[in-house]
């Protein structure tokens, strides 16, 4: 029998790894291996075990079971550190910044350089300025505190933090969610020129073009199991789905009804806040599903806080069926008077008490209407939990269950649910599909069709094109606190969003395709 | 981003506004204490800074005792009860007779004797050294009961600060003791006095130092402590540990910096610095007094002087440096009240309505916020 | 752990520990006296009501201190708010002694709120400046020496008469925990106070005011220390100088070896009354034991220790 020729063993091999957390298999019995000089997507839904993969690999995490080498020797990484000199270094979705310390502070913070024993200070801002400098950020000054830098550049220090500990393996956990259109580029600058220098990459991103454009290879997980690997080019994005959800999807959005243009239940005239917002002037129906885009920061998260009551000196005028309204707080805007909902940006800081229980968290904006004079009325609480989760489907164990124990598109189910009981004319949702898995993204179009049937009139921050092309009637592109452009029916394309969004005339497609590598 | 100016300027400009608490703190300190020393009778004297300078050092002691574990976001409750503890053990250790001082150990109706603790200079010394000691254990016992025992350090140094003035009361249940008078001179006033009881530098007269002769011996030490210890300990990595630690625990564990390690330093410094504010009261009043409402005023006066000083209560940012001039702004304001001769039915009414004003300055910043949702973070 | 297979609440397993230290108290404490006296007075009926009486002015105070712990703050006015209460009521007497008295709880309370939710200054530090300036008020006002008007009559009966042969300041005391009981359990208030306790930012944009919440809490705990105040008072027939500096911390500590979470968002009543109980059976076993003072604060810290070395333990940080 002839040998097959024999392959190089792999950069980094996984064999047979498991872990469980509970009563829940969060990985089974993994094989996988990546390469060097090779982007290697990790693709899969939250729940698939692309988290846990990773930080088994970084030491975040012991396997149960199974085995890793890396270059040839078995390696068990008990700690991050043992991981960093190891040479692999991952970078979290969670920053790993200190805020109160200085850039030059943050880059060196695990082996400084010193001198007489103490940190040696010039040193250190050095090699920050240097490290810096190699994915393009000369500008940011190495003595500011991470603090004050705003959150693309906080993203970029921590990229040139991995990238100062020299990696043989580089790992991105949705590294450039947080990340403006200009540092995306750099990033992907800097991971090219590392992929040719023989760096190994796992790269793990919802975004399915960004990794069509710079994957090698990519594997698919699925209910803790590797699925498979396939190289570029090999798997269209359809069938890629289909693998990470296991099943067919006939449509990934709703159908849009067709109907006539309805009385605007929000109005809103020359909305300015400080100069975040500037003049606004829109209009959302019942019934409609208006999307806001445009790039990021350009007040469209400002709109949503400024309409639910959050920040002060809103000028302009806010009508909601025909009443003027000036929310305060948002106990104001949600009242009956009003009627608008927010679905927040970070559903664990701002959406959830993550200690407490699923039930409470549900029925913590509408304990007023289940009181029946002082007391809270625990029968109808009890009612409106289960009937709360019975229709978004949350899958719970129990309603006592602390809410940190469901997965994150549950939680933002819970989120949406607790809303939902207050029975809102308006619902505002600030990016409510980030970081949640392709299933639960589906789920959530569909309710929000449902609900806009239902009569409600829903404002829709995405920063994802396709999505509010799917599930929008209108879209306004916002850009430097103005809406610049709404579109509509044919126009409603990726490439007039995006040229909007860059303030672009859209004679010009050109810049247009331009910019829609990432969009 | 602010468009860069010349870079010198710009890294100037950057620590300035980072430190803007700091700043404010030595300003106001060097307003109040230049009117204070204007108004005095006495003023710019060396007896009145001699005086001053023995009231500020305890409690300047005991804000950098604070400080430390402030950073990590955590507290230290105990301050005041090591400061007295201390104290106590000074005051049985300290009192320098020529041929030594016989220990005993007087418990459950048991008389113990321990021997005989050496007399004479190298005996003070030697007591020195151990009440330091003593302290700084405390401070570790703290740091491991937070670290190992995973208690919350408000509680966890609630509950030590009572085994520490418990063991007070033990040495000293009514006040006494005595300190060598020699000791006691030498350390409670100026430079030149210094000279002349340890008999060098000609006995304080030699002529170069004359122009030193009249600092105060407890501003010097004061000086020393902060630059030989609280400075190279700000630029050691464990030193850096405990800012990032009081910043982002969790970014600090996966950044693998040694949190239990600087959580412990943090708590065993902490406990040095009340030992050495304990021994210098106990050398300054020339007793061991286990007094719990002075402890317990203590402790508080030093969280005062932590945030007076530009050091936040959630940690993280801040210095024991700053936490000094904190201490001393309180300690001056209570001195204008003697030389303005404020009725001393009413001086702890303006003490309160001066820290009350003190911390809600940073209140200020609040009525700027344009964004209710900032307030919550 | 036993306890968890028992299917008892991570909030309930403080309780029954700490209930279970009672116990051992009273056994080592009768022990001791069957040894050293040949009688049981710990296990009197008569005993263990009076140590009930004394521990109703601390679980009052306990009480007001648990719900502002509650909301992830701290009171530190409790000594000078109780005092500055007991001297007013002695001061202007009459039937609008104790109204004065529980009216001043509740100014220092709004004081105290205003200051932590509308100037956001640390509860920690804001409380501890207030505590000084009721202190120099109190002083000015009486010249530094205990005030020597007597409490009235009605404070008097509520804090040292019996009715049907229990202490009346009992009957406040219970009075004051099924209040406190029912605003946490089954009142919005309640959920409104473990919520922001949790995360105020979400509480906040679930559309709570959490900044009236957090006045409101502050001015119950000064209510209750102005009670525990007004109560003392009339225990003693008169007020004195620093007669709340003994409250404040073992009122944190009752809180604490109770199972609350001295971060906040997660505790139970019953735990902070078991507290409580605990801290003053010890109290008084170690007087019985004529320990001196020394040796109380000892074990004092050892206990508190102990019991939360078995429960009271955070997470290890991992991420």
């Amino acid at each position: 029998m002839q040998d097959a020729v024999l392959t190089p063993p792999s950069f980094l091999t996984l064999s047979g790894i498991s872990k469980r957390y509970g009563g829940v298999r969060a990985l089974e019995g993994v094989d996988f291996a990546c390469e060097r000089g090779n982007i290697h997507a990790v693709l899969g839904e939250n729940g698939a075990g692309k988290s846990t993969l990773i930080k088994i690999i970084a030491g975040v995490v012991q396997p149960d079971a199974g085995s890793m080498r890396l270059a040839g020797v078995d390696v068990s990484h008990a700690t991050p550190s043992a991981a960093n000199a190891a040479g692999v270094v991952c970078i979290f979705q969670e920053l790993s910044l200190m805020p109160d310390l200085s850039v030059a502070d943050n880059i060196s913070i695990a082996s400084p350089p010193r001198r007489f024993g103490l940190i040696d200070g010039k040193a250190q801002r050095r090699r920050a300025e240097a490290l810096l400098a190699e994915i393009g950020c000369e500008d940011v000054n190495p003595l500011m505190r991470v603090r004050d830098l705003p959150l693309s550049r906080r993203q970029m220090v921590e990229i040139a933090k991995a990238l100062g500990q020299r990696p043989q393996l580089l790992i991105l956990d949705e590294a450039t969610s947080a990340l403006t259109s200009a540092d995306v580029e750099k990033v992907y600058a800097m991971l090219a020129r590392l992929k040719s220098e023989g760096t190994a990459i796992l790269y793990i991103s919802h975004r399915m073009h960004e990794v069509e454009a710079l994957a090698d290879r990519a594997s698919v997980f699925r209910n803790g199991r590797h699925v498979e690997t396939f190289d570029k080019g090999v798997r269209s994005t359809a069938d890629i789905v289909q693998l990470m959800i296991g099943r067919d999807i006939a449509t990934q959005y709703p159908a849009k009804p067709v109907r006539a243009p309805a009385k605007p239940v929000l109005a809103l005239e020359n909305l300015s806040w400080e100069k975040q917002l500037d003049r606004i002037s829109l209009g959302v129906g019942a019934g409609e599903i208006v999307g806001i885009g445009g790039l990021d920061g350009q007040g469209q998260k400002s709109l949503l806080l400024a309409l639910f009551g959050v920040l002060r000196g809103v000028t302009g005028r806010i009508t909601v069926e025909g009443r003027e309204v000036r929310p305060g707080s948002p106990a104001a805007a949600k009242s009956p008077a009003v009627g608008i909902a927010l679905v927040p940006e970070d559903r664990k800081t701002e959406g959830l008490m993550l200690p407490m229980s699923i039930a409470d968290n549900l029925a913590i904006a509408s304990l007023d209407a289940l009181s029946s004079g002082p007391f809270v009325d625990r029968a109808k609480e009890r009612a409106a939990v289960e009937r709360g989760i019975a229709r978004l489907q949350i899958k719970i164990g129990a309603p006592g269950d602390a809410v940190s124990t469901l997965s994150g598109g549950n939680q933002q189910k819970v989120v949406i649910a607790k809303w939902l009981m207050t029975e809102p004319r308006i619902i505002l949702l600030n990016d409510p599909t980030r970081g949640i898995d392709v299933g639960t993204k589906q789920e959530l179009y569909r309710l929000m069709r449902e609900l806009a049937d239902q009569g409600a009139a829903i404002l829709f921050y995405s920063t994802d094109y396709d999505e509010l092309i799917g599930c929008c009637d209108r879209v306004a592109i916002m850009y430097d606190g103005r809406i610049v452009r709404e579109l509509e029916g044919a126009e409603l394309t990726e490439t007039n969003i995006i040229a909007s969004a860059l303030n672009i005339d859209a004679a010009r497609p050109a810049h247009a395709a331009a910019g829609a590598a990432h969009a | 981003m602010p468009p860069p100016g010349p870079p010198m300027l710009d890294d100037v400009a950057i620590r300035l506004r980072q430190n803007i608490g700091f700043v404010t703190a030595i300003l106001l300190f060097c307003i109040f204490y230049l009117l204070y020393h204007l108004a005095h009778p006495k003023g710019f004297s060396s007896a009145v800074l001699v005086q001053n300078s023995d009231e500020i050092f305890a409690l300047a002691m005991l804000a950098m005792a604070q400080t430390v574990p402030v950073l990590t976001s955590g507290l230290d409750l105990s301050v005041g009860a090591v400061m007295t503890m201390v104290g106590c053990f000074a005051s049985h250790l300290l009192i320098g007779t020529a041929g030594g001082t016989p220990l005993h150990l007087d418990i459950f109706g048991l008389h113990l004797g321990l021997g005989t603790f050496p007399g004479g200079t190298s005996g003070l010394l030697l007591g020195i050294v151990v009440c330091l000691a003593i302290g700084t254990l405390a401070g570790f016992i703290n740091g491991c009961v937070v670290v190992y025992g995973r208690i919350q350090p408000i509680i966890a140094t609630l509950a030590t600060g009572a085994i520490y003035i418990g063991i007070a009361l033990f040495l000293r249940p009514t006040p006494g003791g005595k300190i060598d008078e020699d000791l006691n001179w030498a350390l409670t006033n100026s430079l030149g006095d210094f000279a002349a009881t340890v008999h060098i530098f000609d006995d304080g007269a030699a002529g170069w130092f004359a122009p030193f002769a009249w600092i105060p011996v407890p501003f010097v030490l004061l000086v020393l402590i902060a630059l030989l210890v609280w400075v190279p300990f700000r630029r050691s990595v464990t030193g850096r540990a405990v800012y990032a630690i009081g910043s982002a625990e969790g970014a600090a564990y996966m950044s693998g910096l040694p949190i239990e390690r600087a959580k412990i330093v943090a708590f065993t410094l902490g406990g040095f610095f009340a030992g050495c504010g304990g021994l210098f009261l106990a050398i300054q009043t020339s007793s061991g007094n286990a007094d719990i409402p002075q402890a317990g005023a203590y402790t508080l006066n030093s969280i005062a002087s932590v945030v007076i000083g530009g050091t936040s209560l959630l940690g993280g940012t801040g210095s024991a440096i700053g936490s000094i001039f904190g201490a001393m702004i309180l300690r001056v304001i209570s001195f204008f009240f003697r030389i303005f001769d404020i009725a001393p039915l009413l001086q702890p009414l303006f003490e309160g309505l001066i820290l009350l004003a003190a911390v809600s300055i940073g209140a200020l910043g609040v009525l700027r916020v344009r964004n209710t949702l900032e307030l919550f973070r | 752990m036993t306890t968890m297979s028992l299917g008892l609440s991570r909030d309930d397993r403080p309780i029954l520990i700490a209930a279970l230290f009672i116990l051992v108290i009273l056994v080592a404490g009768t022990g001791y006296t069957i040894v050293r006296f040949g009688s049981a007075p710990l296990l009197s009926p008569n005993y263990l009501l009076q140590q009930l009486q004394i521990g109703a002015f601390l679980g009052i105070v306990a009480a007001g201190m648990m719900i502002v712990i509650l909301i992830a703050q701290i009171d530190l006015s409790v000594p000078w708010t109780l005092a500055a209460a007991a001297m007013m009521a002695t001061s202007i007497g009459g039937p609008l002694a104790i109204p004065a008295g529980l009216g001043i709880g509740l100014v220092i309370g709004l004081v105290n709120g205003i200051g932590v939710a509308y100037l956001r200054v640390p509860s920690m530090i804001f409380t501890l400046g207030v505590n000084a300036v009721m202190r120099g008020l109190m002083v000015a006002h009486t010249g530094g020496y205990a005030p020597q008007t007597t409490a009235t009559n009605l404070m008097q009966t509520l804090a040292s008469e019996r009715t049907l042969g229990i202490p009346n300041a009992l009957f406040v005391w219970a009075a004051v925990s099924v209040l406190v009981v029912v605003i946490l359990q089954r009142t919005p208030l309640g959920r409104y106070i473990y919520a922001i306790g949790n995360k105020e930012a979400a509480a906040y944009l679930a559309g709570v005011d959490t900044r009236r919440v957090t006045v409101l809490c502050f001015m119950l705990c000064g209510l209750a220390a102005a009670l525990a105040g007004v109560l003392l008072a009339g225990y003693s027939t008169k007020a004195y100088q620093g007669m709340g500096d003994a409250y404040l911390l073992p009122s944190i500590a009752a809180v604490v070896i109770g199972g609350t979470n001295i971060l906040g968002g997660r505790g139970r009543y019953l735990g902070t009354l078991v507290g409580v109980v605990l801290i003053v059976l010890l109290n008084s076993v170690l007087s019985i034991m004529e320990m001196p003072e020394a040796g109380r604060q000892v074990i004092y810290g050892l206990v508190i220790i102990l019991m939360l070395l078995v429960y009271g333990r955070s997470e290890r940080v991992t991420s």
